[in-house]
């Protein structure tokens, strides 16, 4: 095959954008793990639990029912009507189910669309450091350039309002927000919120929020940003059923947002999903309907697991602001000397403890390890005692 | 607060108050003291295990049976649903509502031991008017517990 000059004077077939892309920064991590026996892993992001059987057997009896072909684009209707139901009374925001709602291949395709409807080449989104590792990618696939915002433990991991202002240019865009977060487990305050929100207003900016853990919270109050006054013009929310029904191999989640957003995102996705997978809409419908005592059951007891390793790793020494939200503890452990990758590293090798490094999620994440508590209790008592054994011999202060 | 650790020995009565007072961000005193309350007044009636008894080889036979009773003045169900409840043999007694009136699980060595049973004790009672006995086959499920092996799928050691 003849090679075009161009592939010759850049040596590879990959385009430039992609090239830009950081690998995982844990590759070596998981090769590690790949290999080894009797590892406990506090390193998973999803829950512990199997999808509730009701929702299973809806989507089985659908498949026997023959319910295997395309849907609409945008979603099953009643899939839309229930959703904007479950919007309206759970979080007092209005979203026609006719043009403002779009049922995605998980949340993850719902931030793609979101970002290639919006993003011009050279358009800056705003976003919290550290954050949920897809959310720069995304900006860069679709032309844009992602803007971090520090954020820290002593101030509970929440974005500031002075924060995001300093960092508008004449490019920006939008503002990523993603509370509950993955990977600190800090939520937002309302008050909070209000100020990331006069901040858009004030500058024309779009707030594009994934609340994918909206439902995992304990002892706080979630907001939806989309419900703040005025802010539903000018919010994209993304949610989905992975966390709250414990369905992550489903892969389905949505977008509402005003009509003109919706339209456009609608256009990407029927180019290149077509519609998110029949069974799996038919499964979230059932989890709308009946789900939330299985979603209540599940809450409580990550609640208790939460209390459990937060306390365990305090008590051990490593500093752990309370993470309200989602099912993750972001403990620092500075008291090691060690960066996050040494410190993940010796734990896997000499302990076999996985937890992912925090620097895989941006530099504020430095210093700190990803534990999820989603997990049997068992597992984390024995993961606990591992780390404080480890701990044990490398603490420096 | 007591329902809290109430749910939490319900599904492992192995858990310490320690842990229990962890996960409920409550002192262990006070959890020591809900517990001891709640076993002195009966809420906790006792501490138990699940086990699947069809793992050992002829172990133990079961049978559900209905019992029609005819109720009595002043006491009603109460007095006869007592005369069986004492039988050591009758595992559990449920007044219920339909066709029949008392439910009992039975439990013996053999068929023959639970056939005799009802025979010989249950049936006689003044009260009685008819028995259905129902053997029990196979154990599926038992207080919220699937015998069968467990079926969940496995997941990613680390997921981002």
């Amino acid at each position: 095959m003849a090679i075009s000059p161009k592939i010759r004077r850049r040596g590879t077939y990959i385009s430039q954008r992609a090239n830009q892309l950081s690998p995982s920064g844990i590759r070596k991590f998981f090769d590690l793990l790949a290999s080894m026996e009797g590892v406990i892993s506090l390193g998973v992001g999803e829950p512990d639990f199997a999808t509730p059987w009701g929702i299973r057997e809806a989507a089985i009896h659908s498949l026997e029912k023959g319910k295997t072909m395309y849907t609409s684009n945008s979603g099953i209707p009643e899939l839309r009507q229930e959703l904007s139901r479950h919007l309206r009374e759970g979080y007092q925001v209005n979203y026609d189910h006719a043009g403002e709602l779009l049922i995605t291949v998980g949340v993850s395709e719902a931030l793609d669309l979101a970002m290639r409807a919006i993003i011009d080449p050279g358009d800056e989104v705003i976003m919290p450091d550290p954050c949920y590792v897809a959310y720069e990618s995304c900006v860069i696939l679709a032309g844009g350039v992602p803007v971090k915002v520090p954020t820290y433990e002593r101030s509970a991991f929440e974005l500031g309002a002075a924060e995001v202002e300093a960092r508008i240019t004449g490019r920006t865009k939008a503002i990523l927000l993603g509370y509950p977060a993955n990977p600190t487990g800090a939520i937002m305050s309302r008050e909070k919120l209000l100020g990331i929100a006069e901040v858009a207003k004030r500058h024309g900016l779009l707030v594009i929020s994934d609340e994918i853990y909206a439902k995992l919270v304990y002892g706080a109050e979630f907001t939806c940003f989309a419900s703040l006054p005025d802010m539903k013009e000018n919010t994209i929310l993304l949610g989905g059923f992975s966390k709250a029904y414990a369905m992550t191999g489903w892969r389905v989640g949505y977008a509402a947002a005003p009509r003109e957003i919706i339209a456009a995102m609608t256009k990407i996705h029927q180019y290149t999903i077509m519609c998110a997978p029949t069974m799996s809409q038919v499964a979230a419908l059932e989890a709308l309907k009946s789900g939330d005592n299985d979603t209540a059951e599940m809450v409580e007891d990550y609640n208790r697991r939460r209390l459990l390793i937060v306390k365990g790793l305090c008590n051990i020494g490593l500093s752990c602001f309370e993470p309200r939200g989602a099912f993750y503890a972001f403990p620092s452990v500075k008291i090691t000397g060690m960066t996050s990758e040494e410190f993940a590293e010796k734990l896997l090798t000499e302990e076999k403890v996985a937890v992912v490094p925090g620097s895989a999620f941006g530099e504020c994440g430095q210093g700190h390890v990803r534990c999820c508590y989603a997990t049997s209790l068992a597992d984390i008592e024995e993961a606990l005692s591992r780390i404080r054994r480890f701990v044990g011999r490398y603490r420096r202060d | 607060m007591l329902r809290d650790i109430l749910k939490i020995l319900e599904n492992d009565a192995r858990i310490s108050p320690k842990q229990i007072a962890t996960m409920t961000n409550t002192p262990e005193a006070e959890v020591t003291e809900e517990i001891r309350q709640a076993e002195k007044d009966r809420t906790i009636v006792k501490y138990k295990t699940i086990v699947n008894w069809d793992k050992l080889e002829n172990e133990r036979v079961s049978a559900l049976i209905e019992v029609k009773v005819s109720p009595q003045r002043d006491v009603g169900f109460d007095a006869i649903a007592e005369r069986i409840y004492r039988f050591p043999q009758a595992r559990t007694v449920y007044l219920v509502s339909g066709t029949y009136d008392l439910l009992i699980i039975v439990t013996g060595k053999s068929m023959h031991e639970v056939a005799d049973f009802v025979a010989l004790k249950l049936a006689p009672i003044e009260g009685v008017q008819s028995t259905v006995t129902h053997f029990l086959l196979k154990r599926y499920k038992e207080d919220g517990e699937i015998l069968a092996e467990k079926e969940e799928g496995t997941r990613q050691a680390i997921v981002l």
